[in-house]
Formats: structure tokens, sequence, C-alpha cells
């Protein structure tokens, strides 16, 4: 995934700040809740949105089991339709694909659709790094890309900037990049997507080279399909002369017919509409209309690992729709950037963990990064049962065992770090298993209760810098029990 | 009727009076208790912090303490959900593991016969008016396990208004989570205090004397932030406002 995010500290650690930070959780809470109560609205229009999120999740499942038949569909049916397709494993791999056909075009610049996948593999950098500028098009991520910043919304990647904010980044920076922001900008709306705008159309009207993603490949067609609200999508994707589509193979649907589901139930998830705005679809190229050369970049960059995994597979499922980080309640306040991914909230912290590896200390840490409300699962359109994944993650942390990691299966050691939590976890068990030792236990806690602190030490630190710890009673249940009904102790 | 009472590891330590609470309003509505003094952790805090190798034979012990009674009731949706969501998932882990059906045998006949303790008032003794007298202001919390979980429903709520002398206030934000999360409260210290606090700034709102749960779990952390904030409010457990009445207003 990108190189920016590499070396994030662990998730509690960013989150340090973030819940610190008023104007941010203000920011946040706003947007979030906003988006949350017209989503709920949308879903409950349609009356049979049970049976839609259930057709989406065995779509989904059906096209991930046999993905390799589909794929092949879909190279077949775009190079029939005059694309040429790529095949890249990695990011490296891919972003090199990506660099190669831009430069052979002779441009140094290209205009860019928001895309997941090419932020997931850095590609803006890659293409910097070969002396082509890469210039975002969508208002938000435009926003991201003159502050210098980073994503932090798979739908809004600008949700922690408030309109004041904006208007001070377009004022600053836009002359940077092309057309200045006009004098006396103020922050309406109204006269920040004009700006944009204006901004933009130069832009548009000059790039001989596109770079988008998809939202969904149609297999039988080869054809792809990009879901968006303003409209600049569509200008990239069709007045360039050339357009490049950086997709993972997940996106892939068999047929039309099952777009028909998607097309649904993504925009009254994401952006609480019946009907987004621009739906545009475009297969291979056409003679005297779009792009005369088309490329797509099918993406793997560890998703064939996550598909050989039972249970975390079904996050292949996603449909990028954010509906699951705007209910969340740990997303609300650690905001976005603590995820250290493209990919934040409850479905980043169980993609980029099966993506990179559970290796460094961010992806470590990302499935604690929940308090398992279960609010994520609800909402998810396709039904993926994020918190079932967030434990089985944890296990793969904690305990080790066999994942898959190009390709290969290799059987992996616990993470560092949990050596004493997994001996207190063992020690927990012995005594569970032992009645007579809990009982022991209590009554020893019970008899020393005017002793106890009110703040702990070590690890009960971090319950106490918060919160008051309950007063431990004089008797626990069961010698109460014992006391009034005789119960036989069943002590082993 | 004679059922067994899961009262938890975390109720049996910390907070007896809900146990005896439990008993108190079964008994008086004419069901037989029992509380099988062999019980201990139904395994949820090392299933949920990815030792699940650990729950596995916790889970065991449940099935030999448990698996003899007509029902077993608890007042913990999060134990509760443990048993009646997380049992039948971790058997099948087992099996797909090669571990056997032994698991699964073993798990298959305690795990639809739990209830919640709200849920075996309404759905199976069909009562939604225990008799209890109750004179405050009370807001009720629907904690996430027992909502999304165990799908509780307005069950508790019924419960509630069904109590003499009660007022139940609405809490803005209800189905938000209130931060706990087990070991979450831990290792998301930071996060989880900010939901907290915004959950009783919520409670703070309504003008409630006490917030209610059906999980003292979740209590636990909220109650501990009340007296953090210094809110005067007070977390109480359903199952003790259930118990008291006119004649006995003390446990
Ligand atoms: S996991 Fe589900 S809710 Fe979250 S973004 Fe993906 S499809 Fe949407």
């Amino acid at each position: 995934m990108s190189g920016t995010f590499v070396g994030m500290p662990a998730f509690p650690a960013a989150a340090h700040e973030a819940v610190r930070d008023q104007t941010l959780r203000g920011n946040l809470r706003h947007a979030t809740h906003t988006i949350r109560a017209k989503r709920e609205k949308a879903v409950a229009e349609v009356a049979d949105w049970a049976q839609l999120r259930e057709a989406g999740r065995r779509i989904k499942d059906h096209t991930l089991r046999h993905l390799d038949r589909y794929l092949e569909q879909v190279e077949e049916a775009v190079t029939a339709a005059g694309g040429t397709v790529h095949w890249a494993v990695d990011a490296d791999e891919a972003n090199r694909i990506v660099t190669d056909l831009v430069k052979a075009t002779g441009e140094s610049e290209v205009v860019k659709v928001k895309s997941m996948a090419t932020q997931e593999i850095g590609l803006n950098e890659a293409l910097e790094a070969e002396g082509i500028r890469a210039y975002e098009t969508d208002l938000a991520e435009l926003i991201v890309q003159l502050g210098k910043d980073r994503p932090s919304h798979i739908l809004v990647p600008a949700i922690h900037r408030n309109r004041g904010e904006i208007r001070d980044i377009f004022a600053r920076e836009m002359r940077e990049w092309g057309r200045p922001a006009p004098d006396g900008l103020t922050d309406t709306p109204a006269e920040l997507a004009e700006a944009a705008r204006l901004h933009l159309r130069e832009k548009f009207l000059r790039a001989k080279v596109g770079v988008s993603g998809a939202n969904f490949m149609v297999a039988e067609t080869g054809t792809l399909v990009v879901v968006e609200s303003e409209g600049n999508g569509r200008m990239c994707l069709t007045l360039p002369e050339t357009l490049i589509s950086v997709v993972g193979i997940e996106k892939i649907v068999p047929t039309w017919r099952d777009l028909e589901v998607f097309l649904q139930t993504l925009p009254r998830s994401s952006t609480a509409e019946r009907m987004n705005p621009y739906t545009s679809t475009w297969t291979g190229t056409t003679d005297g209309d779009g792009p005369r050369t088309f490329h797509l970049v099918l993406l793997d960059n560890g998703r064939t690992d996550t598909l050989a995994d039972e249970v975390g597979r079904q996050a292949l499922r996603c449909i990028r729709c954010s509906a699951c980080l705007n209910v969340c309640p740990v997303y609300e306040r650690a905001g976005g950037h603590a995820y250290g991914s493209v990919y934040p909230g409850p479905i980043g912290a169980i993609l980029s963990p099966q993506l990179r590896g559970t290796a460094s200390e961010i992806d470590a840490s990302l499935p604690y990064a929940s308090s398992l409300c279960g609010a994520c699962y609800e909402v998810c359109p396709v039904a993926i049962d994020i918190p079932e994944v967030l434990v089985h993650l944890r296990e793969r942390v904690v305990e080790g065992g066999p994942v898959t990691r190009a390709g290969n299966k290799v059987v992996l050691k616990p993470a560092k770090g949990h050596a004493a939590e997994r001996a207190a976890m063992r020690a927990a068990r012995w005594a569970f298993a032992h009645p007579g030792a809990l009982r022991t236990g209590q009554r020893l806690a019970s008899r020393t209760r005017r002793f106890h602190p009110r703040t702990l030490p070590g690890p009960g630190r971090a319950w106490s810098g918060s919160r008051d710890l309950p007063p431990v009673p004089a008797e626990p249940f069961r010698d109460w029990w014992q006391r009034t009904h005789g119960g036989k102790d069943g002590a082993k | 009727m004679r059922v067994a009472l899961f009262l938890t590891c975390v109720n049996d330590t910390l907070y007896p009076d809900t146990g005896r609470a439990v008993v108190k309003l079964l008994t008086r509505l004419g069901v037989e208790v029992d509380f099988p003094m062999a019980q201990t952790c139904c395994g949820q805090a090392h299933y949920n912090t990815g030792y699940r190798r650990e729950a596995e034979p916790l889970a065991r012990h449940f099935s030999d303490v448990f698996g003899e009674y007509e029902a077993i009731v608890t007042p913990s949706g999060s134990c509760g959900a443990m048993v009646r969501e997380l049992y039948p998932r971790m058997a099948a882990r087992a099996r797909a593991e090669g571990r056997g059906s032994t698991l699964a045998t073993a798990l298959a006949p305690v795990v639809p016969k739990t209830y919640e303790l709200t849920e075996f008032l309404v759905d199976v003794l069909g009562v939604t008016d225990v008799g209890a007298y109750y004179p405050h202001r009370v807001t009720y919390h629907p904690t996430c396990h027992g909502l999304r979980g165990l799908g509780l429903g307005d069950r508790p709520r019924r419960l509630l208004q069904a109590v003499k002398g009660l007022e139940l206030v609405e809490l803005p934000g209800a189905d938000e989570c209130c931060g706990f999360g087990g070991t979450f409260a831990l290792k998301n210290a930071d996060v989880s205090a900010a939901m907290g606090a915004d959950k009783v700034r919520n409670a703070e709102s309504t003008g409630a004397e006490v917030l209610c749960a059906a999980d003292n779990s979740c209590l636990m952390h909220i109650g501990g932030t009340m007296a953090r904030l210094r809110t005067g409010m007070r977390p109480v457990h359903i199952a003790e406002i259930l118990a008291v009445t006119e004649e006995e207003p003390t446990l």
C-alpha cells in the first residue's frame, strides 16, 4: 500500500491526538451524524432492502468463488473491445505499468478520477518520482492534494476539514497547481465549488491522459463502471486520448443484471441518494467517441491472499460505500488518519491487516480499533460481518497461525508484545476452569477491599485515568447464595 | 419451571446485588431458580481479545454446568450473546480446523436454552408488568450486544414502562456504543473514554436520576465515567429496578 503510510504508530497512539483535537472531533461528528441520519431515511424507503443486501452478498460471494473464471472473461471481453489488459501482482508492478504507459504517450501530466486503488498503491507519488504530475479532479481529493494532506474518509476524503480551512487551502495553494483561486474568495459552498470548477476545467481541457479506478467491472461485456456525484470523473473518462484504469480484481460482477442490485444499494448507503447523479460506463474503445487507447490494469496487491482466508475473505465484498465509517463511534473520535491507510474506519481495520499483513505496528493494532459494537455490520450493504473478521484477525495477531502471503502458505508467529496478556488470559482460563480458585480470588478481593486504590498501576491505569472503579462488594454472590440457599459448593 | 441462573463472573464478583435481584424477581414470578456453583465465565473476554483456543474449554465447562437445565437465564446481554451467537461459531471453527465435532455436540443443547433476563421475562414467561415499583426518573441505554447481538428490541423498555412510579425518558443517541468493549477500554483508553464521556453527557441531558441497562459491564464503564465527571447520576442494572416492589423496596 501507499508508502506514505509505512511506519505509522499503532492505532491507540495515532488516535491519541485526534481525540483531543476539538475542531477535528467537531467536523467529524457533524459530518458523520448528518449523513448517518440521511442514509437511514434513504434505506427505509426501500421495502426490499434486506433482500437487496442479501442479493449483494451472494453476488459478490459467487464472483469471488469463481474469480479466476470471471477475470479471464473480463480480459477476453476488454481485449475484444479494443482495450489492453495488464496484470499487476503488487503495488510496485502496477505503478511501473502505469508509469510506462504514461511515458509512452510522451505526456508529463495526467488527470485523475477519484480512485481508492491508485491511492492504495501510491500511484501519484510513483508518477511524481518519474516527473509526471497527477491532478486529482474530485473536489474532496483536490482539497486533500492541495492541502498536502492525506485522505481520511473513503467517500469524503476531506471530511476532517471545515469550510474555513478549505477556503484557506484554495486561496493559498491553487496558484501552485494551475489556475489560482479568485481574489476575495469566501467560504460559501457556492464560491468554493466555483473556484474548484474553474481550476479543474483548465486541467480537463488540456489533459491527454486520464487515470481512473472503477466501482465495478461487468464480466460479460468487459465494461467498467464509475459511480460519482460531481461529473468530474466523467470528464476525465471521456476527454483524454488515453485512459488507464487501475482496478482491484475483486470489483467484478458477472452480468449487467447484477449491477442492478448495487446501483440501488451503493448510492443509498454512501451518499444517501436514491440514485447517484453520474454513472459512467466504458467498454474498450469506440471510434470517434472517448479515448482512443484504453488500458486496464488488474490489481492484486494482497487480494488473492485475502481470498484464501475463509473468514477474512468477506472483506473483499466491500463496495466502498463508507456507511460503516459514518456509523462507527471509534472512527468518529479517532479520525481517519489514525488508521494509517487509505481505507480507514471499520473496513480499513479489517482490510489493511489482510492486504498488508499484520507485521507492522499499525497493522497489528488495527484489529483492536473497535469496541465490537456491531454498528458497521448492521449498515453494511453487502453484510460483511466486520466484528467477526476483527476477532479473527485479533487471533492472528496474538496467537499466530496459518496465512497465505504472496501465494504461499506460511504459519505466522504471534506478534510481539502480547506475552503478558497471553499469560494473563491463560491464568484466567485456568482459574475459570477451577471454580475453587475463582472463589478464593473473589474472597481475597472482598477481604482486602478497603485497601484497593482508586487508581491502578500498570495496564489498569488506562482504566482509572478517566473512570472510577466499582467498589468490590463485601461478599461475592456465590457466598451469599451458599449462605442463604445452602447451595452445594461445586468447586472442583 | 426451574431455571439456572448464569450470573457471569463479573456480576458474581463485583455486582452480587444484580444476582440477588434476579433471584428475587424470578422467585416472585413463580420460577424456581438454581445457581449451579460450578459456573465461572463464558469466555467472552478471551474470545473477543483473540484467544479463541482459551475460550473453548470455558465453553465446554459452561455446557457441563448448565446442560441439564430447562432454561438458562443471564442478566448480561453480552454474555448471553456470547453463548447464543458466538458458541455456535466457535464450534464450527473447531470443526473446520479438524478438531472433531465434540465441541459442537456439547454446545448444541445449551445454546437455544440460554436467555437474557428481559428476553426470558417477555418471551418465555410472557410478562411485561412484573409488579415493580420504582419512583424515579430513568433513562435506558440499550447495550450493543443486547441490541444488535441478541436483538432485544423494545423488551427492556416495555418492562420499564410497566413499572409503577417510574418515569422513562428517552436517551439521545441511545444506539451508540458507550465505549466499553471489554479489553477495548484498556487497549484504546482514549477513544473509549471519549465515547463514555459522550454517553454520559447525553444521559445527563435527559435530567434522569438513573441510567439503566441490562449489562453491568457497560454500566461499570458508564458509571465509572459518571462518578469521575461528578454527574450525580446513578447506574442501575434493570434487574435491580424490576426486583423492587412497593411492599419490599429493598433487595
Ligand atoms: S464494509 Fe460495507 S459498509 Fe463498509 S464501506 Fe464496505 S460495503 Fe460499505
